[in-house]
């Protein structure tokens, strides 16, 4: 019996019984196309299945338990220290089993890996605008799994009860008591009683081996079923539009590439785990409540949120008896919900700054936005002070810098860097955009220098051809309904009147900004010179007389 | 355009055995980034597209191919080939490898597991990564490039669909009687609000309510102070170098840990002069309490007041005591004031003095809450 | 021997000659093949008068001429004893070019005889501890599980889970502890060098001191089962391979994985 007629067979047999070959040959012909960049959230998705595998693995041997123990394992300089039987069985996985170590090695790089794609995954759907209309709800579905990712890292780093991860928690108990109101009884029934109790190894276990996988699970299908449905986003391209998606088939060439991508992730995993020791419980030892370490760290992904709480001046209040520790909860939850609110309201705010309700299906290169790219990459500078911050004293200690130095340069940074960031960012932009428009008009140099009658030398340019002019994409900007003229027209559409009106009028004209990529662009329209001066960045200047004056003086930059 | 099709590769070994029934004559104009018709004269190998004599049942016999059979670069092809045959025998002797390494390598030492580590990860690292190389130059040389379109339709259904749904969905109301009988509906709404409490109740057992447990340790009067370790009391004659530090733990208490977590405290042994008392019985702020140490010895609460590391940094030199988990130092010269860092409150002083035995002791517990702040703690008191 | 006596304080020095000889690493070692000819020949005032004679020469600048130190440059020397001479000029930290916050770990300049030396002088000024033993840190029977509960509750909260050191307030640091000899390990806990807290013998017995220097000694020879250490410093490095390891290895893949085709020769 041939294999063809094995797999009709079967086929068949299936499909008697499902009524699936139409939908399946749609699925297999789903087009999908190609840039590095889609990729980023694969990482993601392996990494969290590597976790799956090697989690249950590490569950058939973890005993979640607070009881203690007399170790007497292979692990002979800790013979005879009482410890948790968390504890000893991690020991016991790392010493005892084969592949033991492997295994809580790959997780725990799993885990970091998992977080670092979704963060680079979230950072190019935000830098490509691929959030825009109809993703939005994708993209709130990603911050919940951020969000998610965040706490079942925290949790499962805290499972082998060790000196480290238990700092951690305490860290965490001290936070959630900070909490006005609430916080004393979160902190009891999470703790079950006074910190550190017996409760906390057991319940943090069952939300990550149960709760949050299952959550997770949910969430990504939902997160993939959504990005199928629509189809994805494309770059631009020679040929590509909102209306259609270019690209290779999932079957054969999607299914192919996401499995050598699949065997990557695994391959870069296992390698790593066999390379680079990650979270030797061994050397920390057993949580002790009265022991620490110099150097007490969160895995990378808490570093942010550490950092907050090291650059907090000690401010607290006490009101009618009742204790205000802002200190404390201020940095604990202002950042995160911060970014993460901020993250998931701008697609909304962004539709109603420019009134844009279309559908968008062709990326936008990140130069083409560049309000949009610039507020990202200040985000993102605030992220990295408040990151770098975390790790003040390994900073201290490995560059020789006293230790206040670096918070109070944090202190000041975490407010100017991100200004800073987000004007520079914008003149980059703004500068590609430029250049962009120099290969539009004026070709590619082609390398051919040529002499002139006149004497000059001359290098010749070739014209962009079709593919390299849609590769390069072009900044939208909408204008408001506000009538002939722009924003600045006699008679404001409805939305545009009063208060608000204008400040959407301003908000637009900045997140408009953009060098026009026209055949004219270089005779600098107000958006040109008014983002090469760097105004646009403070966004209170944006009155029509002096975009003119500004414009004009900058038609030589342009 | 010949490129983008291809003839079968003269050296193919499989070729002779590929039906040529379904060939057909595409058309091949379209351009490499358009939907390819290709006229492959032969059957692909393409897993599922692979019949046999073309007698597979439920296939059509002739339609227009999209995807062309072969790759366009038919010699490179066939280096790959061999390229990829060779990675997945590679990934399949380090498969073996794998296998061999957990036989061959035991564990139940650091230097056993440094070898079983490095023997099975590099084993596993390297099947993993030849099978994704292997796949890799297979779908890059082997498989032909194609770039096809396919159009999307806007998301919004269309107007008769959403009316259709409209209507469904108003009809079903109706039928159900949801709309029509209010009565039903606000019993079945209030019928569910406490069901949905419910499960919040369930959690109400989780914990203890806090009440004042977090206003009190275990010190009481009396009790002897602790060599954290030994475990064995200390004589002021014993911790008699200034410059001393050692934590100490209540006695009978020193390995538990809900007792620790709130009562490990530090003491320190100073050169005479070098710390600013007051005479008072209470805490005054910047100074420290005369009464509750014993020859310069000062005890403190080890758990920082910001969100409670044990903050055990001690320099002998400048007299500070820093947390390390996030710098708030405190001046031990000084009442344990705040001179840096995110914590807002002196470390508490604990009350001490000696007993008959000349051993030193707690006077009483400290006398306001140690550790992080919390709602209910106001003014420390 | 008796015949021999050439000077009534010979037996004390044969046995301070020794205990110094003997705790001063294998370069003293070398030494004592040339004094078990002669072991009473270097008496104990005669080393002190050499002792002397480095002192003023290389310490007496910053820590004055007879040792009564300089206020706000260097303390005085009086009653440190033996030990903490031992510790500072065989870890290199003493005679330091300058005053600073922190004084790092270099070669010794001094070479075990002149430590020796300088080390019986400050000690003939006013006690203070002595050396230890080649006993009193040999790891034989040592406890290093007990080590380990002791040092994360006393030490690691300044040198690190395993000695890697950590950064302390205004530009100082607790060294790591990667090189120091269980000499100078059981040396820094009892006379708590620079910003360090004394440890004395009454708090933390001989005994638990040789535990602790088992952990550190145990710990640092240990080999990294898992891969290369990282530097051992816990989640910063980690975090860092992650993003520059790992998610720029899946990167380069992805590149490969998706980039263009290479141009089909057409038309």
């Amino acid at each position: 019996m041939s294999i063809d007629k094995a797999l009709s067979g079967t086929g068949s047999w299936l499909d008697d019984r499902l009524h699936g070959a139409k939908g399946l040959r749609t699925f297999f012909r789903k087009i999908f196309p190609d840039h590095w960049t889609f990729l980023l959230g694969e990482i993601a998705l392996y990494s969290f299945i590597i976790l799956l595998l090697t989690g249950t693995f590490l569950a058939l041997f973890f005993k979640p338990s607070m009881t203690e123990v007399v170790y007497h394992g292979s692990y002979i300089k800790l013979d005879g220290v009482h410890m948790s039987e968390a504890y000893a069985s991690t020991l016991n996985i790392s010493f005892d089993v084969r592949g033991g170590l492997l295994m809580r090695q790959i997780h725990h790089w799993a885990a970091d890996l998992f977080v670092a794609a979704i963060l680079a995954h979230m950072l190019r759907i935000f830098f490509t605008g691929a959030y825009r209309k109809p993703r939005e709800i994708n993209w709130l579905i990603g911050l919940v799994l951020f969000t998610l990712s965040l706490l079942e890292g925290l949790f499962g780093y805290s499972l082998p009860d060790d000196l480290l991860s238990g700092a951690g928690l305490r860290i965490t108990q001290g936070v959630l008591q900070s909490i006005p109101i609430v916080g004393t009884y979160l902190s009891f029934f999470l703790f079950g009683g006074q910190y550190p109790g017996t409760d906390i190894i057991p319940r943090l276990y069952i939300l990550h081996v149960l709760l949050i996988p299952g959550l997770f699970m949910a969430l990504i299908g939902a997160h993939l079923f959504i990005m199928f449905h629509q189809k994805h986003t494309q770059m631009p391209g020679k040929g590509r539009t909102n209306q259609n998606v270019v690209g290779a088939p999932m079957y054969p060439y999607f299914m192919a590439k996401t499995g050598a991508f699949f065997f990557f992730t695994f391959a870069v995993l296992a390698l790593a785990a066999t390379f680079a020791q990650i979270n030797p419980v061994w050397l920390y030892g057993p949580y002790n409540p009265l022991a620490i370490s110099a150097g007490s760290q969160p895995d990378f992904y808490m570093g942010f949120l550490e950092g907050a709480l090291r650059i907090m001046p000690p401010w607290q209040w006490v009101v009618f008896g009742h204790t205000f520790a802002f200190n404390v909860f201020i940095p604990a939850l202002l950042p995160l919900g911060g970014i993460m609110t901020a993250a998931a309201l701008w697609p909304f705010l962004e539709q109603w700054i420019t009134g844009d309700k279309n559908e968008h299906h062709v990326n936008d290169r990140p130069r083409n936005a560049p309000t949009r790219t610039a507020l990202g990459m200040a985000a993102v500078s605030f992220y990295g002070v408040l990151w770098a911050e975390g790790a003040n004293d390994v900073l201290a200690q490995h560059f020789n810098v006293p230790l206040y130095t670096i918070t109070w340069i944090a202190r000041f940074a975490v407010f100017l860097v991100p200004i800073f960031t987000y004007i520079i960012t914008k003149r980059i932009c703004l500068g590609l955009q430029r250049k962009d428009l120099h290969l539009i008009q004026h070709g590619v140099e082609t390398g051919i220098v040529r002499q002139l009658p006149s004497g000059g030398f001359i290098e010749e340019t070739r014209p962009l051809d079709e593919e390299e002019l849609a590769a390069l994409g072009r900044p939208v900007a909408l204008a408001l309904p506000s009538g002939e003229g722009g924003a600045e027209a006699e008679v404001p559409a409805p939305d545009m009147r009063g208060g608000l009106g204008r400040v959407k009028a301003r908000l637009n004209k900045i997140v408009n900004e953009s060098v026009p990529i026209d055949e004219h662009g270089a005779n600098g329209h107000g958006a040109n010179g008014h983002g090469a001066n760097g105004h646009g960045a403070n966004g209170h200047s944006a009155t029509a007389e002096d975009h003119a004056a500004v414009s004009s003086g900058s038609d030589d930059e342009g | 355009m010949s490129d983008s099709t291809h003839g079968q590769g003269p050296g193919e070994p499989e070729e002779g055995s590929l039906p040529g029934a379904q060939g057909e004559t595409g058309e091949e104009s379209q351009g490499r980034h358009r939907v390819i018709g290709t006229p492959s004269p032969a059957e692909s190998r393409l897993l599922l597209a692979e019949t046999a004599g073309g007698s597979a049942p439920g296939l059509p016999a002739a339609k227009p191919r999209t995807l062309p059979a072969d790759p366009q670069d038919m010699a490179g092809a066939k280096r790959a080939e061999k390229i990829v045959a060779a990675c997945f025998i590679l990934a399949m002797l380090a498969g073996f490898g794998f296998i061999a390494s957990y036989v061959i390598f035991q564990v139940h030492s650091v230097t056993n597991v440094l070898h079983s580590n490095l023997a099975l990860g590099t084993c596993m690292g390297l099947a993993f990564l030849l099978l994704g190389v292997g796949a890799t130059i297979w779908v890059r040389r082997l498989m032909p490039y194609v770039e096809l379109t396919e159009m999307r339709h806007p998301m919004r259904s269309e107007p008769e669909n959403r009316e259709a749904f409209a209507d469904t969905f108003k009809e079903g109301a109706d039928t159900s009687q949801f709309v029509k009988r209010p009565i039903l509906r606000r019993t079945l709404i209030a019928a569910t609000v406490p069901v949905a409490v419910a499960p919040i109740v369930l959690l109400r057992d989780l914990g203890p309510l806090p009440r004042e447990s977090l206003d009190h340790t275990v010190w009481r009067k009396g009790m002897r102070l602790l060599n954290y370790g030994a475990n064995t009391p200390i004589r002021p004659g014993d911790f008699s170098s200034p410059g001393g530090m050692i934590t100490v733990v209540p006695d009978g208490f020193q390995n538990d840990f809900n007792a620790l977590a709130k009562a490990a405290c530090i003491i320190i042994k100073f050169a005479p002069g070098q710390v600013v008392y007051t005479d008072h019985d209470y805490p005054v702020p910047n100074l420290t309490v005369k009464n509750w140490t014993v020859d310069n010895i000062v005890c403190y609460s080890k758990i920082c007041t910001h969100v409670g590391c044990p903050a055990a940094l001690y320099e002998e030199t400048t007299h500070h005591i820093l947390c390390p988990c996030h710098q708030s130092t405190f001046d031990a010269t000084r009442g344990a004031k705040v001179i840096f860092g995110p914590a807002t409150r002196p470390l508490p002083q604990l009350p001490m003095t000696v007993d008959a035995e000349g051993y030193l002791v707690a006077r009483s517990d400290f006398t306001e809450p140690v550790g992080p702040s919390f709602w209910e703690r106001g003014n420390s008191s | 021997m008796s015949s021999r006596r050439r000077h009534p304080l010979a037996p004390y020095a044969v046995v301070v000659g020794g205990l110094l000889l003997t705790g001063i690493g294998y370069a003293a070692v070398t030494a004592a093949g040339d004094a078990s000819a002669s072991p009473a020949r270097i008496t104990q005032s005669a080393q002190i008068a050499q002792g002397h004679a480095i002192f003023l020469e290389e310490c007496a600048t910053c820590h004055g001429q007879f040792a009564q130190g300089t206020p706000g440059v260097a303390p005085s020397l009086i009653g440190v004893g033996a030990a903490a001479v031992d510790f500072q000029t065989s870890t290199g930290r003493m005679p330091a070019k300058e005053p600073s916050a922190e004084n790092d770990r270099k070669p010794p300049e001094l070479n075990p005889q002149e430590i020796a030396a300088v080390a019986a002088y400050i000690e003939s000024l006013g006690g203070g501890p002595t050396i230890p033993t080649s006993a009193q840190v040999s790891q034989r029977g040592a406890n290093p599980g007990f080590g380990q509960q002791l040092f994360v509750a006393d030490c690691a909260q300044c040198h690190n889970f395993d000695g890697a050191g950590g950064a302390l307030t205004y530009g100082k640091f607790a060294p790591p502890l990667t090189k120091s000899t269980p000499t100078q390990i059981f040396e820094a806990m009892l006379t708590g060098p620079e910003a360090m807290p004394v440890f004395n013998n009454t708090t933390i017995t001989p005994q638990e001191k040789r535990d602790i220097i088992a952990y550190i000694v145990q710990t640092r020879q240990e080999p990294n089962p898992g891969g290369f250490s990282l530097g051992r410093i816990g989640p910063v490095t980690e975090g860092l391979v992650a993003f520059l390891g790992l998610l720029l290895a899946m990167v380069f893949a992805a590149m490969w994985i998706t980039a263009k085709h290479r141009k089909i020769p057409n038309e």
